[in-house]
């Protein structure tokens, strides 16, 4: 099985250098380091969303409402700072991390205690959660001159000839890969969506961990939420609108199985990758933005035949060997 | 989980009595609901009484309703299509470009099923054909369709349909009685009849509760699958056909959100998310209370946005509350 998860990702850490390449080949300019950076740093957000929806996706579920906390968020710290300039950034990034973390733990309480299948329960908060943000922020936009100058530096601030932002994904990405490998939490999401009944008799309680994936997931949406308002500086209901559906393609084209219990880190983070190096291409080599939406749609439903194909592979190897016993 | 467990141990003295009488309840609950909603209505706005008024609430619901129908099917099923506000986009936006090459209203209305046929085989293919996860799948498909139709339109819009197109979505059939609302009275019929006086029927239900049993019992389980996705692509082509009469013009952005509410209007309407019960009665009273609500709020002023946030509560709550009542009965019985 190992084999052949290596093979999804050296397949796409491959279709990723091709897709660089040709590129290269007309515009050179692409690959210089500056602008291979910029991608990096562009597609943080997103690695940081796609990790969290990850663990999610991991124990049999899934988050459909990162991309409305992520805004939730965002606004909370967005309007703090516009109301108490005098608050400092950190304080305000840890708001934000705790708004996402409410809004996971409410999405994860309606998974665990009350059984509510999560694509339902995601689905509806999805629209609370941007409601909530009509009405606290009564559908004004807080533009740049309304957020000080602290609060906006953070993401591009350099650290090391590398921008924060970017560093915040690095960190995050050590993080998660120490958590699922190395933490018996970790590992407790792969066994809760790998075979819940067998993670019962292990001792690991099915419920409480997918309220943990959620709670993880609401607490990275809501960092990624500071920095999408820093680093764009503008909060309104909208922001990343219809953003859940390029994580969760991440996570599939990363070979994340929605079947659960499948996936590393290294995975979600590539996926992450090979849409942000197309979002980022597609201006440069002269193709309209409208046509991103139809190439990510494309991608998931090929990356779901792949994992697809992929398991059913190792579901008949078991039988083979069964029937040897016998 | 081990309440699950706990259930399924827990023989009953009768196979149906209880659930009959359940669902039966959960009807009559939903009638109620309507019939309060209707009277807050007639309180609160003095204009809601009003029979014009009235037919004008019923296009609220009308064009979701009919794909509503088809989604309840695959939804007993055991599947889900997230993709049908998407298929309606794409319906649409083809319905456009061919009215911009100077097809006839018989020829845009062709279009919008035959699009809606062919996205719904596109997704029934990869469900059934590939076997895989519809909820991916759906989510996949919903941005093809919705990316197609922008690739096609961009920031643009279709405007300028034929007049006589025009009356699919505004034409009326007898005094405020409009042409969907006879459309979505006859679709209920078609599709209440289809699911619960037919073979057909009993096996989407089969399907829905155990598809190894229905497989091993001789039911094409990948086919009726396949039929289903069908359908609910048909349906939203047809509900493209009205809602693009209604308004039109087409925009790619059209019916952004359908798919919530059209979930939202099954799972009220009594139909187990989890697949294998419910009636379509219960989504016909499901979109009568949607659809009353919108407009009640509407008449109030209530913004849009803060409608969907009532349609996120109520999909949450419907699901919420028995589960909560019948864990409340059951402390009650031990203690």
């Amino acid at each position: 099985m190992k084999a052949l998860l290596k093979h999804r990702e050296t397949q796409l850490v491959a279709v990723i250098l091709a897709m660089v390449g040709l590129i290269a080949l007309r515009f050179p300019s692409f690959v210089a380091p500056a602008s291979l950076g910029n991608v990096f740093n562009d597609t943080s957000i997103l690695i940081i969303l796609a990790l969290g929806q990850m663990t999610v996706i991991l124990t049999k579920c899934v988050d459909l409402s990162t991309a409305a906390t992520l805004a939730l968020s965002g606004m909370v710290a967005a309007m703090l700072n516009n109301l108490y300039p005098d608050l400092p950034v950190l304080l305000l990034v840890v708001v934000a991390i705790l708004t996402g973390v409410l809004a996971g733990a409410i999405n994860g309480l309606l998974v665990w205690r009350l059984d509510i299948p999560p694509i339902v329960v995601t689905l509806g908060t999805m629209t609370i959660y941007r409601g909530i943000i009509f009405l606290i922020s009564d559908g004004k936009w807080i533009n740049a001159h309304e957020m000080t100058d602290a609060f906006k530096a953070v993401p591009r601030a350099d650290f090391l000839g590398i921008p924060v932002l970017s560093w915040m994904a690095l960190s995050v990405t050590a993080i998660m890969a120490v958590l699922l490998r190395r933490l018996a939490t970790g590992r407790a999401f792969y066994a809760v969506g790998g075979n819940p009944h067998a993670a019962v008799y292990t001792g690991i309680d099915v419920g409480y961990t997918r309220f943990l994936s959620f709670v993880l997931s609401g607490a990275l949406s809501g960092l990624a939420g500071y920095l999408w308002i820093a680093r764009y500086a503008v909060a309104y209901v909208d922001i990343a609108l219809g953003f859940e559906l390029d994580v969760v393609a991440a996570c599939v084209i990363g070979g994340i199985s929605i079947a659960g219990g499948i996936g590393t880190v290294f995975g979600a983070v590539l996926g992450s990758l090979f849409l942000g190096t197309i979002k980022n291409a597609l201006p440069v080599i002269n193709i309209s933005p409208f046509w991103q939406l139809a190439i990510s749609g494309s991608v998931i439903i090929l990356a779901v035949a792949f994992n697809a194909r992929a398991e059913r592979r190792k579901g008949r190897v078991i039988l083979k060997k069964a029937e040897v016993v016998a | 989980m081990s309440s699950q467990e706990m259930q399924a141990r827990f023989i009953k003295d009768r196979l149906q009595g209880r659930g009959e009488r359940l669902l039966r309840s959960w009807e009559a609950l939903l009638l109620a609901v309507a019939v309060i909603i209707f009277a807050i209505n007639v309180w609160s706005s003095p204009y809601f009484l009003d029979p014009w008024n009235l037919s004008d609430a019923t296009f609220n619901f009308t064009e979701k309703g009919l794909i509503a129908f088809a989604l309840a099917l695959v939804i007993i099923s055991g599947e889900i299509d997230l993709s049908v506000a998407a298929i309606l986009a794409l319906s649409s936006t083809l319905m456009g470009l061919a009215m911009s090459h100077g097809a006839g209203t018989p020829e845009l209305v062709a279009i919008g099923l035959l699009t809606g046929l062919a996205c719904g085989a596109v997704n029934g293919f990869l469900v059934s054909g590939l076997g895989l996860p519809s909820i991916v799948v759906t989510i996949g498909t919903m941005s093809l369709f919705r990316g197609i139709a922008f690739i096609i339109l961009g920031d643009k819009a279709f405007t300028g349909y034929p007049s006589d197109f025009a009356w699919f979505g505004q034409g009326y059939v007898f005094w405020v009685i409009s042409f969907e609302l006879v459309l979505f009275v006859l679709t209920a019929v078609v599709f209440a009849v289809l699911l619960h006086a037919t073979s057909f029927g009993r096996t989407v239900y089969a399907i829905g509760n155990n598809p190894m049993a229905a497989r091993f019992s001789g039911v094409r389980v990948e086919r009726v699958k396949f039929i289903l996705f069908l359908l609910t692509g048909l349906m939203s082509g047809l509900a493209a056909v009205c809602l693009t009469s209604r308004l039109g013009s087409t925009r790619p952005s059209i019916a952004t959100g359908w798919e919530l509410e059209a979930v939202t209007m099954v799972v009220l309407g009594g139909i187990n998310i989890l697949g294998g019960s419910g009636r379509i009665g219960g989504v016909v009273l499901a979109a009568l209370i949607m659809g009353m609500v919108t407009f009640g709020f509407g008449l109030l002023n209530v913004p849009g946005i803060v409608m969907s946030i009532f349609v996120g509560l109520l999909l949450i709550l419907v699901i919420a509350v028995p589960k909560l009542v019948t864990r409340i009965r059951q402390v009650r019985r031990k203690g």
